[in-house]
């Protein structure tokens, strides 16, 4: 069994009186895809903003690469090798598609805003590489035919593949995907499956990410964390999941 | 090595990297670049391919199947096979498995090479009904890490042993390359066959050459001709154009970056030399047209008001004719304006040379690429002639006809109208079907194209039909049903249409309106209908498809070989015909046999001079169930023209 890279412990986290997770622990293992699901308002994305330091929580410790803290702040958890993408898209509409990508870069360019701006020396030679390994990003993910679209002119589907990339390019060990596939079509859905597939196979990407159509989560992870009303109520394979009666109560509701 | 005829591919090849080496034969884009390879560069492509299939057991005759989309190396491993005196067999890349094991069967392959991961699935998944498929190898490993049949092997890989076995044995390649014979077989296409199996058509490096050679002369091509290789690569058309043509004429050949790019691959190569079938053409002006919509008022009308002068002058000016100072200054205008912009969006600012062929082209659609200054040309040939037949000339194109014949062929009529040619293009024969052949090909050599057509008056060639669905009027002039249908289906409110004739003193046909134009036809003019069969049956809509029909029989009044076919009377049908009331079928052609079984009342009716008709029909709905639908059908007559009414045609 591969190591344990992220560890959640005890984490605690509470808007006033909404307590929006309450002593949740898990792990994430090397190379696996881990689901977090659980119905609305579980806590699941707030989960996702806990690891990748947007919210900082009340109690609890988050271990990641060996180094254990209360909160780690976004930037560092970047710099650290973690990306995510939103459930609301969060692009540059604006923006083609190569350059909603090339941001996703950033953090691997060297060269100042200053020497960014004359384009030149140091900075432009930068910028062939970022290109280079951007056009492998859209050669892995199929969109060419896009490449120079402003991202507000496509369709949603698209636009979630497009913010994928830009996670993708950050090169990150650990992938946070708050609902890839909420919204989709069936096909869309499928090539979104096959594309965290090969994301997790060709890179070894380890993948964390919530999801609420069950027959996908079932399809793709290789252990599920179920929340409700903040709490964890299970965590295994997605069959010992599948068949825990709290998780089944969960979602189809009980008598009370 | 002693100077060799350039009678074969790879002597080309070995040709072009001796007097060009460093200019470009083939680009891909790659990452977003464009990636060229020079001529010298190809040929040691070819070479290590070829030392590496030779050195895994490929040997003089054997077949090599080839499966995907236009990609370098997969023209690569087509002029390796040729090299060692094999012969590549393209396959379709969107086949199913079962006709790619068809062909893979039938031709007897031993090595296949396959594009990508998925079309390794679909050989891997033959593989076991294909037992002489020794080896695949694949271009694009991406997926494939995991794949351990023995069977497989990367192009890399393969083009590594090449490079191996031909630095012990340097002349080995050239050597091979001498012991061809322009008379070998240079490839198998199969042809996608309407009726049964396809069938594998065998060319000679001759023929192949020869029409490259021919079609060169003909549109005067040279080295520095530019071409984007988009179309299927197991198609007869792509394999004269980008392969053999490129071949003979030493130019350079783009594969677009996926087939969603083309549109923009498209622009960035700027083509000199472009084919596109008419439903590219058709989905490109649907665009362009659908993108004016959206623009602002003064550039519509801008628009409008010069594509008026290029539809009155733009296809004389293209045709080289005298036209007047004023309009040539207006169209020049135009030029400046509005079409040089549309043609650069079209990708087609360099085009020099258009061609388009395959399924009947709208004449609307025609001119108006021709009106803003696009040489588009249509031809016409078969898999089987290696699309070499008739070519529209420059400066004498008329919509209607496929031109005349190309030098060299010969073209003879038979009594049945059906178009034999003969020319040095031929193919030699059905692969492993002497009847096919037999059939095919009399023993004059000249090949039964199955199409029915004449010469006009210039000698350019009409196609009305396939031959076996001419028939004669009663009194015994030839009468074209799918012809006429095609003319009438040109008109956006028709939506299908069958004619009569065959054995009848005069022609009548069902028309099926467009539910949605005319629907659309309707609105505008305040017509209420609640559905198809009320809309059917509206006087007003009879009108519009009586003014239809009667443009059609002026055009055909202008033709004193189909005079006699106009359309006397004719029904709007009550229902729309669908294939799953067997009245059309999947591909949506009209079963006119069937058809005229089932509404033999109403085909009765039209020919007994009564005006209306009662009918009741079966007609099954989408989720299965049957019911009927009747009515009261008007039978409209048609106004008649004499070949002095007739305007020429457009």
């Amino acid at each position: 069994m591969s190591a344990i890279v992220l560890g959640v412990e005890g984490i605690s986290l509470a808007f006033g009186g909404v307590k929006a997770l309450q002593d949740v622990s898990f792990d994430v293992r090397e190379g696996e895809i881990r689901a977090i699901i659980g119905p609305n308002g579980a806590g699941k994305s707030s989960m996702l903003n806990v690891i990748n330091g947007v919210y900082r929580p009340q109690a609890g410790t988050i271990t990641y690469k060996g180094r254990t803290r209360r909160h780690f702040e976004p930037h560092q958890a970047a710099r650290l090798g973690i990306a995510r993408t939103f459930q609301n898209i969060a692009l540059f509409r604006g923006m083609t598609v190569l350059d909603n990508i090339m941001t996703g870069r950033n953090l691997k360019m060297r060269s100042g805003v200053l020497w960014q701006a004359l384009y030149w020396g140091r900075a432009r030679r930068e910028e062939l590489e970022q290109r280079a390994q951007v056009e492998r990003i859209i050669d892995f993910l199929e969109i060419q035919h896009i490449r120079r679209t402003p991202v507000g002119r496509l369709p949603y589907g698209l636009q979630k593949r497009v913010e994928l990339g830009r996670a993708l390019a950050a090169e990150p060990e650990l992938l946070l995907l708050d609902e890839p596939m909420a919204g989709m079509n069936v096909e869309e859905k499928q090539d979104m499956c096959r594309f965290i597939l090969d994301v997790n196979d060709q890179f070894g990407t380890t993948i964390v990410l919530i999801e609420h159509d069950m027959s996908v989560v079932m399809d793709l992870s290789h252990r599920v964390v179920v929340l409700d009303y903040g709490r964890k109520i299970a965590d295994g394979t997605p069959q010992e999941v599948r068949s825990n009666k709290d998780v089944i109560d969960a979602y189809l509701g009980v008598a009370h | 090595m002693a100077e060799q005829a350039l009678d074969t591919f790879p002597r080309l090849l070995l040709h072009h990297a001796a007097v060009r080496p460093h200019r470009p034969a083939i680009r891909e884009k790659d990452l977003g670049i464009w990636q060229t390879w020079t001529w010298a560069q190809a040929l040691e492509h070819v070479r290590a391919i070829a030392c590496g299939l030779s050195a895994q057991g490929f040997r003089r005759g054997d077949h090599l199947a080839v499966i995907g989309a236009n990609r370098p190396r997969l023209y690569w491993s087509m002029m390796a096979a040729q090299a060692l005196g094999g012969v590549p067999v393209p396959l379709y890349e969107d086949a199913i498995a079962s006709e790619t094991r068809f062909v893979i069967e039938d031709s007897g392959a031993r090595f296949a090479v396959a594009e990508d991961q998925e079309q390794v699935d679909k050989l891997l998944e033959v593989l076991a009904e294909c037992p002489r498929l020794e080896r695949i190898y694949y271009d694009d490993p991406r997926g494939l890490r995991h794949y351990t049949q023995a069977q497989l092997a990367s192009l890399e890989r393969l083009e590594a042993l090449g490079r191996e076995t031909a630095a012990r044995d340097p002349e080995s390649f050239e050597r091979e390359v001498a012991k061809g014979n322009a008379e070998d077989v240079a490839t198998i296409l199969y042809t996608s066959g309407t009726t049964g199996h396809p069938k594998g058509v065998i060319l000679t490096h001759a023929a192949m050459i020869a029409t490259g050679r021919a079609y060169t002369e003909f549109e005067k091509l040279t080295a520095d001709e530019e071409m984007l290789a988009y179309l299927p690569l197991a198609w007869v058309g792509q394999n004269l154009f980008s392969y053999s043509q490129s071949m003979v004429a030493g130019f350079c050949v783009s594969c677009p970056e996926s087939a969603e790019t083309v549109m923009t691959d498209l622009r960035e190569i700027g083509p000199t030399y472009y084919f596109a079938p008419p439903r590219v053409l058709e989905a490109l002006l649907t665009q362009v047209t659908i993108r004016m919509e959206d623009a602002s008022a003064p550039k519509r009308a801008l628009y409008r008001y010069f594509m008026n002068v290029a539809r009155r002058v733009g296809g004389r000016i293209t045709d080289g004719q005298r036209v007047g100072a004023l309009d040539r200054a207006l169209y020049a205008l135009g030029d400046l304006l509005v079409y040089g912009p549309l043609r650069n969006v079209l990708g087609m600012s360099r085009v020099r040379v258009a061609y388009t062929a395959g399924e009947a082209i709208g004449p609307d659609l025609f001119v108006f690429y021709r009106s803003i200054g696009i040489n588009l040309k249509q031809l016409y040939g078969q898999t089987e002639t290696t699309v070499y037949v008739c070519v529209q000339p420059d400066g004498a194109v008329k919509p209607d006809t496929v031109g005349p014949p190309l030098p060299g062929v010969e073209l003879r009529l038979a009594d049945s109208g059906e178009v034999l040619v003969r020319s040095p293009g031929l193919f030699r024969e059905y692969h492993g079907d002497a009847d096919a052949t037999a059939q095919a090909k009399d023993a004059e050599g000249f090949f039964h194209t199955g199409d029915a057509g004449f010469l006009d008056a210039d000698g350019h060639l009409r196609i009305i039909d396939r031959a076996r669905d001419v028939g004669r009027l009663a009194d015994g002039t030839l009468f074209a049903p799918k012809y006429i249908e095609n003319k009438l289906k040109f008109f956006p409110y028709i939506k299908e249409a069958v004619c009569f004739g065959h054995g009848r003193p005069m022609a009548c046909g069902f028309v099926n309106i467009d539910m949605e134009a005319v629907g659309n036809w309707a609105e505008k003019r305040n017509l209420p209908y609640s559905g198809y069969i009320e809309l059917a049956s509206q006087a007003p809509v009879i009108e519009l498809i009586r003014d239809c029909i009667e443009r059609v029989n002026r055009d055909l009044a202008a033709d004193a070989k189909l005079a006699n076919s106009q359309i006397q009377r004719f029904i709007v049908l009550h229902k729309e015909l669908d294939a799953d009331d067997g009245e059309l079928t999947r591909t949506r052609k009209v079963r006119r046999r069937h058809i005229a079984e089932k509404y033999a009342a109403l085909v009765d009716a039209l020919y007994s001079g009564a005006d209306h008709v009662f009918v009741e029909t079966q007609m099954r709905f989408e989720d299965g169930r049957t019911g009927t639908v009747s009515a009261d059908l008007r039978i409209a007559d048609a106004k008649l023209y004499s070949a002095a009414a007739a305007r020429p045609a457009a």
